[in-house]
């Protein structure tokens, strides 16, 4: 009887760790298929000129592929969401943890919610057909399509990743600490900023790294408002962030172009790699600390 | 009969890496092989040829019209597909260019833009950044923002083709649908931007290209003169498989002419 029940339980451990398995699986495989398709087009281009390269033609007489433009777009584009997200998703928080009435914090946490399940072509839809026309008109530029709008974009859909695991950090303050701190005759306010939000900032720097993931990563809303010419960067020029050159070109694209094209992604994902495991360094952080 | 249209993308993946046409048994191979293009068009008939001859089957390999002629040229397919005319060389090598239908592509506008009609010429100078204001050519004064499609695409190809502006395009946008590239133009006004003839909505304003509007007749009689041909290409005197046979004759039927024409193309006969 003992035995079989042992048999069970190993059979039933074995299931689990296969299906655990699964997972690690994709993530290896992925990764390996993007390294031994992606370095080739390196080799080729050379590593230099693949990275540093500012001119991107790849289907020009004489191709080039740098991907400097699409780079300095990526780190220009999330930062700049970053530094609108940022404050307004912090703020939010706050308010929704320590200051919110029930009903309030209720309906603004459903929205913030649904706010996370828009589908982001829906993102790109509204921003091509609002805010693009919207900084045409405001900034008096011939065209609105290009970083500024895509930063706009990206700042609103990092909004609910930001706001969501501020609250959850804020709130994981022990509540001994701002009892202490409005004994001593601190106002509420003077409590939040100088007790609670120290004590959660590495859940807050967590919040932050993850939006900047989220940012980075996205390809569709950005293509469809950003311009998509392989320009160098600027606030009302035309870019290509590192998602959507892959997107844009993947569909015709042939030889050492597309080669090319998983180098890219494979750029990408060494990005998307380092901020992962910034985040986890901050999570560890949070955890001890 | 809904089963063939399934299998047929997954069979032509799996036919491409065999597409040396060795296999010519009396069940019939079509093999075809060219500009990416004509995928639309030439994959429409397809599917149809496969239902009509349910025993035959039918590769197609987006490669590029040069690939398609090339691999026609050494045997390596039935019917190679050209989005271009054959260069006077090509048919002096012996290779034979038969227009299944032709492509327009319509330059569209901002519907609050005065302009109206331009030739061709003027459209390459806009293309090219020569022009950069609409107020040099009668417009208002605007700054021209060039909106086209991405690097590779078809439509983007033959519109550069067609004015003469392959690879000097200064494009402001690139977007990678038809359907964006109508919405971008729709919404600014200083826009200009090019689509497939059979696409094109009531949000834009189309323009005649030096006093001809596009249409299915201007096209075809060639008046208009943004637009290429898509060709089957085959060698002089050698005469087709059978099955080959069946299916440009079947393409250039009634039958085939009515689905050209509902995957967005003009129809030769």
């Amino acid at each position: 009887m003992y035995k079989r029940q042992q048999l069970v339980e190993s059979a039933v451990h074995g299931i689990f760790l296969l299906l655990g398995l699964v997972t690690v699986g994709c993530v290896l495989l992925i990764t390996l298929y993007l390294v031994v398709s992606g370095i080739p087009a390196i080799r080729e281009i050379g590593f230099v000129d693949f990275l540093f390269g500012d001119t991107w033609a790849s289907t020009g007489e004489e191709p080039k592929f740098g991907i400097l433009p699409f780079l300095l777009t990526s780190i220009y584009g999330t930062a700049g969401a970053v530094l609108f997200g940022v404050p307004i998703g912090f703020l939010t928080s706050v308010y929704l943890a320590k200051m919110a009435p029930a009903k309030v914090r209720s309906v603004l946490e459903s929205a913030v919610s649904l706010l996370a399940g828009i589908p982001s072509v829906v993102y790109g839809l509204v921003g091509m057909l609002v805010l693009v026309p919207g900084i045409r008109k405001l900034f008096h530029v011939p065209d609105g399509a290009g970083l500024l709008a895509a930063i706009v974009v990206l700042a609103v859909m990092i909004l609910p990743s930001i706001i969501k695991v501020s609250v959850t950090a804020l709130e994981a303050v022990p509540k001994e600490y701002e009892e202490a701190s409005l004994a001593l005759g601190a106002t509420p306010v003077e409590t939040w900023f100088r007790v609670s939000v120290p004590a959660a900032r590495s859940g807050i720097a967590a919040a932050v790294v993850l939006g900047v993931g989220r940012a980075i990563g996205e390809a569709m809303a950005v293509m469809m408002v950003s311009g998509n010419a392989p320009n160098m960067p600027g606030l009302f020029e035309s870019v290509r962030f590192l998602t959507t050159a892959v997107a844009s070109e993947m569909a015709y694209s042939s030889g050492l172009q597309r080669e090319a094209l998983f180098s890219i992604a494979l750029v990408l994902c060494f990005f998307v790699l380092l901020i992962n495991a910034i985040m986890n360094a901050f999570l560890k952080r949070n955890r001890e600390g | 009969m809904k089963k063939t249209a399934i299998i047929l993308p997954a069979a032509m993946l799996a036919l491409t890496a065999l597409v040396g046409c060795s296999t010519k048994e009396m069940g019939g191979v079509v093999s075809t092989d060219g500009s990416t293009s004509m995928e639309r068009v030439i994959c429409t008939l397809g599917e149809a040829f496969l239902e009509a001859n349910p025993r035959m089957s039918f590769t197609y390999n987006p490669t590029g019209s040069g690939s398609g002629i090339q691999a026609v040229r050494e045997g390596r397919c039935d019917i190679g597909l050209s989005s271009r005319a054959l260069k006077p060389e090509e048919v002096a090598q012996g290779l034979t260019g038969t227009v299944l239908s032709y492509d327009g592509i319509a330059i569209i506008v901002n519907p609050n833009n005065p302009v109206s009609d331009l030739d061709v010429y003027t459209v390459a100078k806009l293309y090219k950044g020569e022009i950069a204001n609409w107020k040099e050519i009668g417009g208002e004064d605007l700054p021209v923002v060039l909106i086209g499609r991405e690097a590779g695409s078809g439509t983007r190809s033959g519109f550069e083709e067609a004015t003469g502006t392959s690879k000097k395009c200064k494009y402001r946008q690139e977007l990678t649908s038809t359907g964006n590239v109508i919405t971008a133009v729709a919404q600014n006004p200083g826009a200009v931007g090019y689509a497939s003839l059979a696409s094109i909505e009531d949000s834009v304003k189309v323009l005649k290209i030096g006093g001809v509007t596009p249409t299915e007749e201007s096209v075809k009689s060639g008046q208009y003169a943004v637009q290429r041909p898509f060709v089957m290409v085959t060698k002089t005197g050698v005469p087709l498989s059978a099955a080959a046979q069946t299916f440009v004759d079947f393409a250039r039927s009634a039958d085939g002419a009515k689905l050209i024409v509902k995957a967005g193309s003009v129809p030769a006969n």
